[in-house]
């Protein structure tokens, strides 16, 4: 939390003078949804960009639907369906029991019947609960149907760390689902990418894990009028590079690409200039880009906030093994969490997710490896 | 008439408790009156009677040959449905065309009422396809195999029926041990919540796997529902008549807009879970027998043989029928062309994906190079 407080906006741009006052930095718990217009560029929080996403996809597809806990009558957990049961009514915006299998079991079974659910787990760590029916409900019910009961569920929530909550409500799924044939996997970082994903993920045919941030709801992006319009769709499937460089690439996905975008400017202060590479999809992985990146920079980070072992860095480290070995000029190395249950206590929290600092030390360490090492011992 | 015991019923014992069921059909054939179930048969002509035995029949000559295939090593598996005809045809006999059936992997009488194709079933459990059904055409789900998780999906299809305002009605299809597991219960919470237009069949055949229905419950599984607020029937699965009159009741009200309902079916595996397993490790030869002494399809032929419904010729040729759908079931299974390898990447999504694609590619490639190979 500490760390959080400590950051600036969005990409690291100075909050501009909006209506003669400076915009105060507002807290993710506090926040309502202000809407930030200047005559530069608008200003999106990651919470709105998702509810008009939402808006915009129900209002275009009747048979567009969401069911979750509290996203009724309370606005949504996190808010992120704010005025949708007001506008759209209880047979589209549907209040459930405490029941994850439940109602992802009855979101499949929707999606058979022709409609397409946008399911809502509170965080994906309740998501475990409901994991049978992601996996072989969901995503391979095409497969086993011979194409014939294809599944268009969107299943969305926070996921990986907030701040705070401790062991049983911080983990990371991207590895998780990504592991599985069948699931298209979302991670969303800015306003422009909440937008664009989800809209996405909700148009395609196939079950779509859609991974949000909750410390990253209340992040403001600047947006353009092409993000803003109702048609803006971002491809599944297609990296982002947010930063261009040409002596590291940095990939990460989620909050960590605000991470990385930090890392690389304190970076190129010492004349490192890395390249950020916004992931936007972790399955299907945009190999192309992350590759064609390493294959300019010859070096690799990857960093992530899960746990370390079988997690997505190490896929993206193999991809580059497998297709870029001969450009590498020093090993691939990822960035993870640590290899612990989430520790609760504040300071030990700190220590468990990776912070910019780590992810400066392992860019340097890539670039000064410039002979070989000698074996351990 | 729904049912409502109050008080706990069973201890470990023997299964096979049919005390407090309703039926319309003694096991000798002979027709009991039942006031309130009488009148949803009363319109059953001698065609539909016939037409309910021949099923039947044909059932389970089809799970017969399902047994006999996989013991001749034609097929990987086989879960035998023996002794479970009436719950099954009785109840889809019920069924409108547009209403969809969420099965387990039992109910082959179900499929073969609604449709499906001698080839289909070979096709599937042999492994020579993904899917050997056509489910938009049989209104039917493949068969589920992970327990209970049928009865979610069939609640989530009622409720969108329900919002499309169409008067189809989903039909779960699970057995005693099913309802021990999680998914079964949220769905009968969401089920009395939403008042979704499905109806839960439960046939109870007394064993799951190894494990007596007394371990699964101490109290009768129709007991379970109006505790939901389902209301619930519990029926003599051997008898076709009450399976059919229960399910017409059942869907009846789902189609009104009343809501869920439950039945319980109690019934009897006459055979092993699967190929796999040998029930004589497990129950006595006594049980089996006493079972045998209940069959569906004896008492039903008992009673349309009584009625004049059914004469010798009549049954020649139901007799004639059941061997001509063997014979096609065999020759679906033995004929059955395995399919070309690289068809493995196919229907993982919806739509076309990059990544498969490609992989698929290199595959073919890697495979042409061995036509060379093989053409020399």
């Amino acid at each position: 939390m500490l760390g959080l407080m400590r950051r600036k906006l969005g990409s690291g741009d100075v909050p501009a003078l909006i209506g003669g006052q400076v915009l105060q930095r507002i807290s993710p718990a506090t926040s309502v949804l202000p809407r930030f217009f200047s005559s530069a560029a608008k200003e999106m929080m990651v919470r709105e960009a998702l509810n008009s996403a939402l808006d915009e996809e129900m209002s275009a597809d009747p048979k567009v639907f969401l069911m979750g806990e509290e996203v009724g009558e309370y606005q949504g957990a996190y808010k992120i369906s704010k005025g949708l049961l007001e506008k759209y009514g209880p047979d589209r915006v549907l209040d459930t029991p405490i029941t994850e299998a439940g109602f992802a079991g009855i979101g499949v079974g929707a999606a058979y019947h022709g409609l397409k659910p946008v399911v809502e787990f509170m965080t994906f760590n309740f998501s475990m609960q409901a994991i049978d029916h992601i996996i072989n409900s969901a995503a391979k019910s095409n497969y086993m149907s011979a194409g014939q009961l294809s599944v268009p569920i969107v299943f969305r929530g926070p996921n990986g760390a907030a701040a705070g909550v401790g062991a049983q409500h911080s983990q990371c799924y991207a590895a998780w689902y990504a592991h599985v044939p069948g699931l298209k996997v979302l991670s969303p970082y800015s306003s422009e990418d909440a937008r664009g994903l989800l809209k996405a993920a909700i148009r395609d045919p196939d079950p779509v894990v859609f991974l949000e941030n909750e410390l990253l709801y209340g992040e403001s992006f600047p947006v353009s009028a092409e993000v803003l319009d109702s048609s803006f769709c971002v491809p599944i499937g297609k990296a982002k590079i947010e930063r261009e460089g040409k002596d590291v690439t940095i990939t990460a996905f989620s909050k960590m690409v605000g991470f990385a975008l930090k890392a690389a400017e304190i970076l190129s202060k010492e004349g490192i200039s890395a390249e950020v590479i916004n992931l936007r999809s972790i399955r299907p992985l945009d190999r192309a880009t992350i590759n064609a990146s390493v294959r300019k920079t010859n070096r690799l980070v990857t960093v992530e906030e899960g746990f370390p072992q079988h997690g997505v860095g190490a896929e993206i480290c193999m991809s580059v093994v497998e297709e870029s070995f001969e450009y590498l000029d020093a090993p691939v190395e990822r960035i993870a969490g640590a290899d612990v249950p989430m520790p609760y206590a504040p300071n030990l929290e700190r220590m468990a997710v990776p912070q910019v600092e780590d992810i400066v030390r392992a860019a340097k360490r890539a670039c000064y490896r410039s002979v070989p090492l000698a074996a351990a011992a | 008439m729904t049912y409502t015991q109050t008080t706990p019923d069973h201890d470990a014992g023997t299964p096979g408790d049919v005390g407090d069921v309703v039926r319309l059909l003694e096991p000798d054939g002979s027709r009991l009156a039942d006031a309130e179930l009488d009148p949803w048969i009363a319109d059953l002509s001698p065609h539909e009677l016939r037409a309910l035995h021949r099923d039947m029949v044909l059932t389970r000559r089809l799970d017969a040959e399902g047994v006999a295939l996989q013991r001749q090593g034609q097929l990987a598996l086989w879960a035998p449905c023996r002794g479970q005809e009436a719950v099954q045809i009785g109840t889809a006999h019920a069924l409108a065309p547009g209403d969809f059936v969420f099965p387990s992997y039992r109910e082959h009488g179900v499929l073969l009422a609604r449709g499906a194709r001698p080839e289909g079933f070979m096709l599937a459990w042999r492994g020579e396809e993904h899917s050997g059904y056509d489910h938009t055409t049989i209104n039917a789900a493949p068969p589920q195999i992970i327990i209970g998780a049928q009865t979610l999906h069939a609640t989530g299809w009622a409720m969108g029926a329900q919002r499309d305002g169409s008067d189809d009605v989903a039909v779960a299809y699970f057995g005693d041990g099913a309802t021990s597991q999680g998914d079964v219960n949220e769905a009968m919470v969401f089920a009395s919540t939403f008042r979704a237009p499905v109806v839960f069949v439960c046939s109870n055949n007394q064993w799951a796997i190894s494990e007596p229905v007394t371990v699964q419950t101490k109290y009768p599984l129709a007991g379970r529902a109006p505790g939901f607020g389902i209301p619930s029937l519990r029926i003599d699965g051997n008898d076709v008549l009450a399976c059919v009159a229960a399910m017409r009741w059942a869907l009846d009200r789902a189609r009104r807009g009343d809501g869920p309902a439950f039945l319980e079916a109690v019934t009897y595996r006459m055979g092993p879970h699967t190929t796999s397993d040998d029930p004589t490790r497990y129950r006595t030869d006594d049980e089996v027998e006493r079972w045998a002494r209940r069959d569906p399809i004896a008492r039903f032929e008992a009673y349309l043989c009584a009625e004049g419904v059914l004469d010798d010729s009549a049954l020649a040729e139901v007799a004639a029928a059941a061997d001509a759908l063997a014979a096609e079931v065999r020759a679906a299974c033995i004929g059955a062309t395995t399919r070309a390898p690289e068809t493995v990447f196919d229907h993982v999504y919806a739509e076309s994906h990059a990544p498969l694609a490609q992989q698929r590619a290199e595959y073919v490639e890697y495979l042409a190079g061995f036509a060379a190979e093989e053409a020399r």
